[in-house]
């Protein structure tokens, strides 16, 4: 059984229930303080970071702004070092190619790379369909996967798991497909990763097929980069035989070069540290080392309409290091299965309609959940907007729905307030009014409730600034 | 209509209009620390790995010390003796039964600490350096740059390549960091240096 | 007049000001009539646009930016008491003046907007004074907003004023960087992830002991203040301004 984000509320419904959760709010607080605090402190070291994050966007934006033949080039570099590359509209495209290439080698398993957009595209899934077992082989994936659980964060997909229920879950679960826990197991993270170690390493030693993304590919030399920190990435990618890369076309970079910023912005931003542990990058088939049968998947799945919307597009440029989720403010108290997608936090308020579109109300709930403050774009080694992007959605979501025959309320609400400060003469009457009714009444009815339920409203005052210009001249 | 020939026109029709920027994008000089062998040994100590400096002449005893008793495999072409297992293209499965490895490098980076294997002669095939779980790396004091940058513009993006920047590691669990899970548990870096009064960068 | 001379200062109050938070309007025009300037307060102002902007109605904004161009243009500077509403004018009017399709509109914006200071950047740039001759005897800590923070950069402006009051006496705030919550339309949109936030940050404000919070925006500083006065906290919340008007 796989859990599905499939027919989640929009985000302030899922957010309530998930702020009432006493020990996600717990878990998450105290994850995102650590990983905040890291991040800062890698940051720091580094006194050209903001030539470095000017530099990483420039990179990203010379791929997205000429992608077609970028990535027509990258084509020609792959086939001429012997990888086979395929092309999906979508996640069914890719998941069949996925599919087609296991069942050429009677693959009943494959060992998966932590990878965000087979995540996306339900990959796992699909290849359950077909009696195909995907294993995923990053811890945190593990413990979504062993838990029948939903990632949470970019990086960290289990971070709303604390120790115990970690070692819960490995103690119930890995029997049933595996090399069971050990018998003993302690909530210690040491002796949990040594049960992951354990459990995988039977499946890294006899899978014949890897399934892995890819964090970067160069046009120029067809070189793919996977970044990680455990060794998983390094045991899928160097010990099957076969080896299929699913890569979104905004991965693309185009030197090799250029590579420079992006190995220097990623780790920092990332888990904090100067460098993770292992960087793999391979061209093609390498002989003799490694599998000799080379796939990668070129993916669009809505990229192509993110990369049309002149405002959204530079969230193409995302490197997936989750920097906006451990800032942002809003994730930190929701966490991230209230956003409904692979893609949590800002980057996924921003992400998911682009990738979609805007018109069904969970999707577009996600450009409201946020206060705009500004974290993410700061903490962004790639400088993505993220605020501006969001306003921007906003005003896609209400374009959307300024055809409905009966107006949202909000959207009422909206044209009337724009009608009175269109003319400073009806302020100064609506002022007159409410100044009385605020006066009269401390909790508010309707929609407004939300604020009075938990705030008390400020003490109105007797007249409005403009009624104290007339009175005084500015010098009462 | 093929899919490529979709997407590409899709991309197209995005791009109308969006002028392309032919021009590779310079990325800022890094560090450039003043003791490079000192910061490098620094930072590869930071990940809880071990780092020492050794005289050429020194380094099978330095190599002796870490392996403290294993059995290495030793990939063809290291330029330090080290007596041990030859790699005959042994399995996955037969690389899990062996302790250890000694390998070479193809530089060092000294501002994060890391060591990149581009599996060329003294260094083996991509899984020798991987299933074991000990691995002891050595590398030239000359091999060693300052930062990202330098190793970028070296390497050779023909070759296949592995950045090792201490233990295998995960932050999985509460965002803490722990060392070992499936890389090798143990890195022991070996930093030679010639050994006075010799024009021989390996003696 | 001080040097900045014959500059034309106006003052836009802000809509929030005008109709809930006159006191702070009053003080920013006391406090700049003590440094020797004179300012205007040019009566057909309404509001920035920011409410409708940050909501996604952009067409309804237009008015709004167009009462704001026609009341302020002219003059060499305008003067808010507001991160949020001088954040608004110098990075989204150009945006709503895009969107109305009107060259005219987008002309105006073009010399209104970089003309715009909050308040902190107005005393500290403009008129390069960081004591304004303030006294106020009261324990404060301040709160950062966010959009002074991180719209618009005004780095320790406000902290650099606020060490120059005799009788202060300034306390950290711990996370003080963090968002208090409150998000305009977020605040009732979203209303249980705004309060979860605002209580947070009600908690680190009482851990400081302070007796006064400080910040630059009256809107965050009614959500935190909604907050602390709902929990009978007994801590005041106070515009920037009024502390610095204060003798």
């Amino acid at each position: 059984m796989t859990a599905t984000f499939v027919g989640m509320p929009a985000f302030p419904t899922a957010a309530r229930e998930k702020l009432a959760d006493s020990q996600l709010r717990g878990n998450l607080a105290r994850a995102t303080g650590t990983i905040r605090a890291k991040r800062a402190a890698a940051v720091a070291e580094v006194p050209e970071w903001e030539s470095l994050r000017l530099a990483g966007a420039a990179v990203k934006d010379r791929a997205l702004h000429d992608l077609d033949r970028q990535l027509v080039r990258l084509e020609a570099s792959l086939t001429a070092r012997g990888a086979t590359v395929h092309w999906a509209r979508d996640a069914a495209d890719a998941n069949a190619i996925v599919v087609d290439v296991a069942r050429a080698h009677d693959a009943d398993e494959v060992v998966k790379v932590k990878s965000m957009v087979t995540q996306e595209i339900g990959l796992n899934e699909a290849l359950e369909a077909e009696g195909i077992a995907a294993w995923e082989t990053d811890l945190a994936e593990l413990i979504v996967q062993l838990g029948d659980d939903l990632p949470s964060h970019i990086l960290v997909p289990a971070i709303h798991r604390n120790r115990a229920e970690i070692r819960e879950i490995f103690d119930r679960r890995m029997a049933d497909v595996g090399r069971p826990a050990p018998d003993g197991l302690t909530d210690d993270p040491a002796a949990l990763a040594e049960a992951a170690r354990e459990h995988l390493r039977e499946k890294f030693l006899r899978s014949t097929m890897a399934v892995s993304g890819a964090n970067f590919a160069v046009a120029e030399t067809g070189t793919l980069v996977v970044v990680e920190s455990e060794g998983n990435g390094r045991m899928c990618l160097t010990l099957p035989k076969v080896l299929v890369s699913v890569v979104g076309i905004e991965k693309v970079v185009p030197t090799w070069a250029e590579l420079d910023p992006l190995l220097r912005l990623l780790p920092r931003s990332s888990t904090g540290e100067r460098m993770n542990p292992y960087t793999s990058m391979w061209t093609g088939v390498i002989p003799g080392d490694g599998p000799q049968e080379v796939h990668v998947v070129l993916l669009d799945n809505g990229r192509t309409r993110a990369l049309a919307d002149e405002v959204g597009r530079q969230a193409l440029r995302c490197i997936r290091c989750s920097a906006c989720l451990n800032v942002c403010p809003v994730y930190e108290r929701t966490g991230g299965h209230a956003y409904g997608s692979v893609y949590p936090g800002p980057i996924g308020a921003i992400l998911n309609p682009l990738l979609r579109g805007t018109g069904d109300a969970q999707t577009d709930s996600l450009p409201y959940a946020s206060t705009l403050c500004g974290a993410c774009f700061e903490a962004c080694p790639v400088r993505i907007d993220i605020p501006s992007v969001l306003v921007d959605l906003r005003a896609q979501v209400v374009d959307g729905h300024r055809g409905d025959a009966v107006p949202k309320p909000e959207a009422a609400a909206m044209s009337a307030v724009s009608w009175v400060f269109g003319r400073p003469r009806r302020l100064a009457a609506a002022e007159r009014v409410s100044g009385l009714a605020t006066r009269l009444a401390r909790r508010l009815p309707g929609p407004a409730a939300a604020w009075t339920d938990a705030r008390d409203l400020p003490t109105p005052p007797r007249e409005s600034f403009r009624a104290w210009w007339r009175r005084t001249g500015g010098g009462g | 209509m093929s899919a490529r020939e979709e997407i590409l026109g899709r991309v197209r029709r995005a791009l109308d209009g969006v002028t392309a920027d032919p021009t590779p994008v310079p990325a800022p000089s890094g560090a450039r620390p003043e003791d490079l062998i000192g910061h490098f040994v620094e930072r590869v100590t930071d990940y809880r790995a071990t780092a020492i400096v050794v005289a050429a002449d020194q380094v099978p005893a330095a190599i002796e010390t870490a392996l403290a008793g294993r059995t290495p495999i030793v990939p063809a072409g290291l330029a330090w003796p080290v007596g041990g297992i030859s790699d005959t293209g042994q399995s996955a499965a037969e690389l899990d039964a062996v302790e250890a490895v000694v390998t070479g490098a193809a530089l060092g980076i000294a501002e994060t600490g890391t060591l990149v294997l581009d599996h060329g002669p003294g260094q083996g095939r991509r899984a020798l350096s991987l299933v074991p779980d000990v691995h002891i790396c050595v590398v030239r004091a000359d091999q060693v740059v300052a930062d990202v940058s330098d190793a970028i513009a070296l390497l050779d993006p023909d070759r296949p390549q592995t950045w090792i920047s201490g233990p295998s590691a995960t932050s999985d669990i509460e965002l803490d960091r722990v060392e070992g899970v499936h890389g090798p548990r143990q890195l022991h870096v070996i930093v030679v240096v010639p050994c006075p009064e010799s024009d021989n960068p390996l003696l | 007049m001080r040097e900045i001379g014959g500059m034309k200062v106006a003052l836009q109050v802000t809509c929030l000001n005008d109709a809930l938070f006159p006191g702070t309007g009053i003080a920013v025009v006391r406090l700049l009539h003590r440094l020797g300037v004179d300012v205007d307060f040019p009566e057909a102002q309404t509001c920035c646009g920011q409410p409708m902007v940050n909501t996604g109605y952009l067409d309804e904004a237009v008015p709004a930016v167009r009462a704001f161009v026609s009341a302020f243009e002219g003059y060499d500077a305008i003067v808010t008491p507001s991160g949020s509403c001088a954040g608004s004018a110098r990075h989204q009017h150009a945006l709503v003046a895009k969107r109305s399709g009107d060259p005219g509109l987008a002309r105006v914006v073009a010399e209104t907007s970089p003309r715009t200071y909050e308040l902190s950047e107005f005393l500290v740039d403009v008129l390069g004074v960081t004591d304004v001759g303030a006294y106020f005897p009261h324990r404060v800590t301040y709160h950062p907003t966010c959009h002074s923070l991180r719209m618009l950069g005004v780095g320790d402006r406000p902290r650099r004023l606020l060490e120059q009051v005799r009788g202060l006496r300034l306390v950290d705030l711990p996370h003080a960087d963090e968002c208090c919550g409150f998000g305009g339309t977020f605040a009732v949109k979203n209303a249980d992830t705004s309060i979860a936030m605002g209580a947070d940050k009600a908690h680190h404000v009482r851990s400081t002991g302070a007796e006064v919070l400080v910040a630059g925006d009256n809107s965050c500083l009614m959500h935190i203040g909604g907050l602390l006065s709902r929990q009978r906290s007994g801590v005041r919340v106070l515009h920037l301004a009024e502390v610095l008007a204060s003798q």
